[in-house]
């Protein structure tokens, strides 16, 4: 049996400390700028207080991976050398990284610390990964949201490197790390800034006749949700939108729902999977502290050959429903 | 237990005339030592709000006769209870019930969620709500806390009674 280890997220010094707390096996976050995917306002870490989350969580025998997932622009990459030396000092766990030459950077000059594949890299292949780990040293692979369980446990057999599967949270779908969506819209870069629906091109315009809110992004309305409908974040690819043979509206793309694989633990252990990866820097300790003790719960029982008793989650949830995906099936929708 | 909330926010009471301008009145010596308080025991929080430190925020509490201006200034912190037929240009407004608000301001209700379930309306500057919002959350303990324990046993008991009829109100329906 994988030690299924337990992958959570922080976004705030106070989030790290819930996860851990939680019992999150490991932590990962990231710097305040464009080094990351999650390049939110009033998120993230300075250098001093990465420094002091990492001494509390091995403290207390947890892991912090930094993420390093964003691609950088070209001539402009010392801001990604000088996080990694950065977290380097500061005694991080593992990198997670997307960029061939981040990865190039930290194996030569950070041999001693791991290398994660961010799912920012969209390595889905054997041929991919195995390129990464050879090349680079990464002794674990972030796996794309759109694999079955038996094509995970196939992956599994035909590469040298651990696997990190997604099982809650943001149920991404796009090509990650490729998707440009939010650029067309905006002219920011989700994979170069960071920043999937940048917050200060969000607005949300309430009819007060009608009920209705609608979401818009850098001046477009990509979905209007009626007064007793559940909403979901204000991102492209789960917009609704007309067409001549959808007048009424439809999601084109991909619908507001979030990924709770609770169900599917105990196969993706047999699949081979080594960690488990919670969605959701950007969310509060509230849904830290729910997502992470469930699933602390949840993990250990299936560990002591106990059934799983996984708390219902989904209130936490985008559009307050959940799926198994591609994990379950490719026939999801 | 799954908590169902309603989908929709009620109407707004008035929050207008003499009524909201006494409830302002007598609320507003209570929010100016709440306020200084917590500025003074959580001065890390402004460095999360970068700019919108001089944010005009509205918090409008759908129950309440009176909404909250704060601009969360650390040179010239504002926090007040206003009618709402005075409200200031606000550059951003977020809206729900107050008991709500209360849990979101301690980190016990998980505010996308709360977006999602559409109990929290939010217009206006997206960015500075956000901000606000990270900056509130890397506030260890419980602010709602904190003010009640300023006024002794009875702003505890006060506190005890709002979130168990918040509580209360929150069970699921049919049941």
């Amino acid at each position: 049996m994988s030690l299924a280890e337990l992958i959570c997220p922080a976004g705030t010094p106070a989030a790290l400390r819930t996860a851990v707390d939680a019992g999150a096996d490991a932590v990962y976050c990231g710097f305040q700028d464009a080094t990351n995917a999650r390049n939110f306002p009033g998120l993230n870490f300075t250098p001093e207080e990465l420094e002091e989350a990492v001494a509390y969580a091995h403290a207390r025998g947890a892991k912090v991976l930094l993420a390093l997932n964003t691609y950088p622009p070209a001539g402009k990459v010392d801001l990604w050398r000088q996080a990694a030396d950065s977290g380097a000092r500061f005694g991080v766990d593992a990198f997670i990284v997307a960029d061939m030459g981040v990865a190039d950077y930290i194996a030569r000059n950070h041999p001693g610390v791991r290398l994660h594949l961010s799912v920012q890299a969209a390595a889905s292949s054997p041929e991919a990964i195995r390129y990464y780990a050879q090349h680079f040293g990464v002794k674990r692979v972030v796996l794309p949201r759109i694999l079955t369980i038996p094509e995970i446990r196939k992956i599994r057999q035909e590469i040298p490197c651990e696997i990190e599967t997604f099982i809650f949270g943001n149920h991404g779908l796009m090509v990650e790390g490729r998707c440009s969506l939010t650029n067309y819209l905006t002219g920011q870069s989700t994979n170069m800034d960071g920043v999937c629906s940048p917050a200060s091109e969000v607005e949300y315009i309430r009819d007060e006749a009608t009920g209705t809110m609608s979401s818009c992004l850098g001046g477009f309305t990509i979905d209007r949700f009626g007064p007793e409908e559940k909403a979901g974040y204000p991102t492209i690819c789960k917009g609704r939108y007309t067409a001549p043979h959808r007048p009424e509206g439809y999601y084109a793309f991909e619908e507001p729902v979030s990924l709770n694989l609770s169900r599917l633990l105990p196969d993706l252990i047999g699949a081979g999977v080594h960690a488990f990866k919670i969605e959701g820097r950007q969310r509060s300790k509230a849904y830290v502290r729910s997502v992470v003790s469930a699933f602390r719960r949840a993990v250990d029982d299936i560990r002591a050959g106990r059934a799983a008793n996984i708390e219902d989650l989904v209130a936490l949830t985008e559009g307050q429903k959940q799926t198994q995906g591609a994990f379950e099936t490719k026939k999801w929708r | 237990m799954t908590v169902e909330h309603g989908a929709t926010l009620p109407p707004r009471p008035p929050g207008a005339g003499a009524l909201a301008r006494l409830a302002s009145s007598m609320a507003q010596p209570i929010l100016g030592r709440i306020a200084r308080r917590v500025a003074a025991r959580h001065a890390s929080l402004f460095a999360r709000l970068g700019a919108h430190q001089n944010t005009d925020y509205v918090i409008d509490p759908v129950e309440l006769p009176f909404a909250l201006h704060l601009r969360p200034d650390p040179q010239a912190l504002l926090f007040r209870a206003v009618p709402r037929d005075a409200l200031p240009a606000a550059g951003a407004t977020i809206r729900g019930r107050f008991l709500m608000l209360l849990e979101l301001l301690d980190a016990e209700v998980d505010g996308d969620a709360a977006f999602f379930s559409r109990d929290l309306e939010i217009t206006g500057d997206t960015e500075a709500v956000v901000r606000l919002r990270n900056a509130l959350d890397d506030v260890d303990g419980s602010i709602a806390e904190e003010a009640a324990a300023m006024f002794g046993p009875p702003g505890r008991a006060i506190l005890g009674h709002l979130r168990r009829k918040y509580s209360d109100d929150a069970m699921p329906r049919g049941e």
